[in-house]
């Protein structure tokens, strides 16, 4: 069914339709609207859920712990500074193997205080063990909310999974969206069945201290269930185009235009679609351009991007967040990954909010171009 | 009567489990408050109990990998968020229509209770979740090495509230979390001692009964905290009861009783002398350390009987 919704409120239709049993829900701009909206589901009688107001995003992480490993499907929605207080238990989650899910409607982070969209909150978590997807439309945050269940319970990842989305670019924008049927979505995402759960006729015990005898080949299973998470991601994506007809590129990344551009710019979140309507004007000049859409940070899908980049002779990489004292997360990862003889030029942008205008993604690529490119903070 | 008769009988009495789901072998130091606690508290949850634990000596020592002392499934998520994770833990039970057969516990400390959880066992209380909460209380924050938390009482030496030449230990009295807790209005508070260990029982099944939150405080000698010989621990907690330091009460529906009421109460320097963590209080001191005792002891005495914490209901 077609209908005009707000990209949080898809967010929440996803969960929906995921069958999501308790949703332990704090409230933070811009993410508010996905927990209203989630509260209104339940109370309505539309929703067959436990929803938690807890006193903290903490705590709200923390009660997806204790739901997730009870054996329920779990699921919350945070920002921000409320990501940034649920932190500490970031790594618990993953490390526990849980399978939750998470909507980020990415902010940046104080001080100066300000509710607008980076992806200072997401991007800094990024080798806290959960898998982190980006997704560009309201659409896609739908459908990345019901794929992130199905590639977080698969046994051979058993991990939690964000879904990142721009906080009021992308959350906040209504757009045509194409609500999938209950009974696909059931078919495609079977009932949450684990293997391990507090099961009072098998007692297991989760959480225990790992001394230094141990501690590495928890660490290390971590790593190889993140690197097996590439396939199932891709797998999910076509799986998914198969029964909904929509596929988002792999499911990792999503070139555009890319068959034989020399010049690209990478990028995640809404500024996709910005850098899209730009590419499609300077190849209309006969420009030999393209866009890398970066659907997943982490898992970082290396092997795609290095093929993606090999025939290229500039890369711009539109980096949303900054490591203060370094550079663009995103360029670093980039810089190890691409072959050597890349130019790789780095592109602050967008922090708190700027926005990141097509005149901006104009000048990007007219700086790589040049002989000696430079990178700048797009102010 | 041989002693093992004895004993056997009096396990009837109090219809005690003699399943040991927090089992023995676990790495808990000589003469542990908490240890004993939790081994009789799990005799009255049984088997049908899931526990979530907080970050502290008593995770440390029960669950060293592969190992695990608990005979009942078992969690450990963070420090200060027990009362969110069991929140978590009730909703799922709830919608997987198990709640009424699972006794669900949230075990903390007092730095896990009193401190760094405090906002989170509240949100937990006001929300209504079914479960208990236990805190077992050393006054101290036992596993980083005895500083000092909000149940560390006046005066008392700890690792960051020293007994120094110029300051004499910890200077502000203990926060009163019983009576805060009851404050919330739920339907179950009590306080318990290993010393009175019927007492801990009886309550124990009354909190599990509750439909709703219920919250136990434990009394837990530290033999390193407080520095008292290992074989003194149920010594003292009894002479906490005795001295009136630690009172044994209930509060039901808002209403307190006391489980023992204490006419004639001991000198504070008895149960003083045998701890290190007070050895270096003058006679002027004890005597003020006295005073917040008989303060705290008379205001429970005066909301004896009267429903005093559901007015808000």
């Amino acid at each position: 069914m077609k209908k005009i919704e707000e990209s949080s409120i898809a967010v929440a239709i996803g969960a929906k339709l995921a069958r999501v049993q308790v949703c332990p829900m704090y409230p933070i701009t811009p993410s508010t609207h996905i927990q209203e909206q989630i509260a209104e589901f339940i109370n309505n009688g539309e929703l067959e859920a436990e929803l938690i107001n807890v006193e903290s995003e903490h705590s709200a992480l923390s009660a997806c712990i204790g739901a997730a490993a009870a054996g329920s499907r779990a699921f919350t929605a945070t920002s921000s500074q409320g990501f940034a207080l649920m932190f500490e238990v970031l790594p618990i989650t993953s490390g526990l193997r849980l399978p939750i899910v998470m909507a980020v409607a990415n902010r940046s982070l104080s001080a100066p205080i300000n509710i607008w969209n980076d992806h200072s909150d997401a991007v800094s978590a990024r080798d806290q063990g959960w898998i982190q997807l980006y997704v560009e439309s309201g659409q896609e945050a739908l459908d990345a909310t019901i794929q992130a269940f199905k590639i977080a319970e698969d046994k051979k990842v058993q991990l939690p999974v964000m879904v990142n989305l721009d906080g009021f670019s992308l959350t906040h924008v209504f757009e045509e969206i194409d609500i999938p049927e209950e009974k696909q979505v059931d078919s495609f995402l079977p009932a949450y069945k684990p293997e391990h759960f507090l099961d009072i006729k098998n007692p297991k015990t989760f959480g225990p201290i790992a001394f230094p005898d141990s501690f590495m080949e928890f660490k290390k299973m971590q790593q190889e269930a993140m690197l097996e998470s590439l396939e199932i991601i891709k797998k999910t994506n076509s799986d998914f185009a198969k029964k909904f007809g929509r596929s988002y590129g792999n499911g990792l990344i999503e070139l555009y235009r890319m068959n034989d551009a020399k010049f690209a710019v990478i990028a995640m979140g809404t500024a996709c679609g910005t850098a899209r309507v730009v590419v499609d004007e300077l190849r209309a000049k006969g420009k030999k351009v393209g866009l890398i859409k970066l659907r997943c940070l982490r898992p970082m899908p290396v092997k795609d991007l290095q093929n993606a980049t090999k025939n290229l002779k500039a890369l711009a990489v539109i980096d949303r967040h900054v490591s203060l004292g370094f550079e663009g997360p995103l360029f670093s990862d980039l810089k190890s990954i691409a072959k050597e003889n890349l130019k790789i030029i780095d592109f602050i942008a967008g922090l708190g909010g700027r926005d990141v205008s097509m005149k901006h993604i104009h000048r990007v690529f007219e700086e790589i171009q040049k002989a000696k490119p430079k990178g700048s903070w797009l102010l | 009567m041989t002693e093992e008769k004895k004993l056997q009988n009096s396990e009837k009495i109090a219809g005690l489990n003699s399943e040991e789901l927090f089992s023995s072998g676990h790495r808990a130091c000589a003469g542990c408050g908490e240890a004993l606690t939790l081994r009789h508290i799990m005799k009255a949850a049984g088997r049908n109990a899931i526990v979530v634990a907080a970050t502290g000596c008593m995770e440390v020592v029960s669950t060293p990998f592969p190992q695990t002392a608990w005979g009942v499934p078992f969690i450990h998520v963070a420090f200060e968020n027990i009362a969110a994770v069991a929140s978590g833990i009730d909703s799922a039970l709830k919608m997987q229509k198990k709640r009424q057969e699972i006794n669900l516990l949230a075990i903390g400390g007092d730095g896990s209770s009193f401190d760094i959880g405090f906002g989170s066992l509240s949100g937990a209380l006001e929300r209504g979740h079914k479960f208990t909460y236990v805190c077992t209380d050393t006054e101290v924050y036992s596993n980083t090495g005895a500083q000092r938390s909000g149940a560390t009482p006046f005066l008392a030496n700890t690792t960051t509230s020293p007994a120094g030449k110029k300051i004499h230990g910890k200077i502000e009295p203990k926060k009163p979390l019983p009576l805060i807790v009851a404050s919330h209005g739920i339907k179950y508070v009590a306080t318990v001692s290993i010393a009175n260990f019927f007492d801990l029982q009886n309550k124990m099944h009354k909190a599990l009964a509750i439909d709703g939150p219920s919250f136990v405080i434990a009394y837990c000698p530290c033999p390193i905290g407080w520095q008292h010989d290992n074989s003194q621990t149920i010594n003292l907690a009894r002479l906490a009861v005795q001295t009136r330091v630690f009172p044994l009460y209930e509060i039901e529906n808002g209403v307190l009783t006391f489980s023992q009421k204490i006419d004639e109460p001991k000198p504070l320097k008895d149960y003083f002398q045998l701890q290190g963590r007070f050895k270096h209080l003058s006679e002027e001191e004890i005597v003020q350390a006295q005073a917040y005792v008989n303060a705290r002891y008379e205001f429970l005495l005066g909301i004896e009987g009267k429903k005093s914490f559901d007015v808000l209901y």
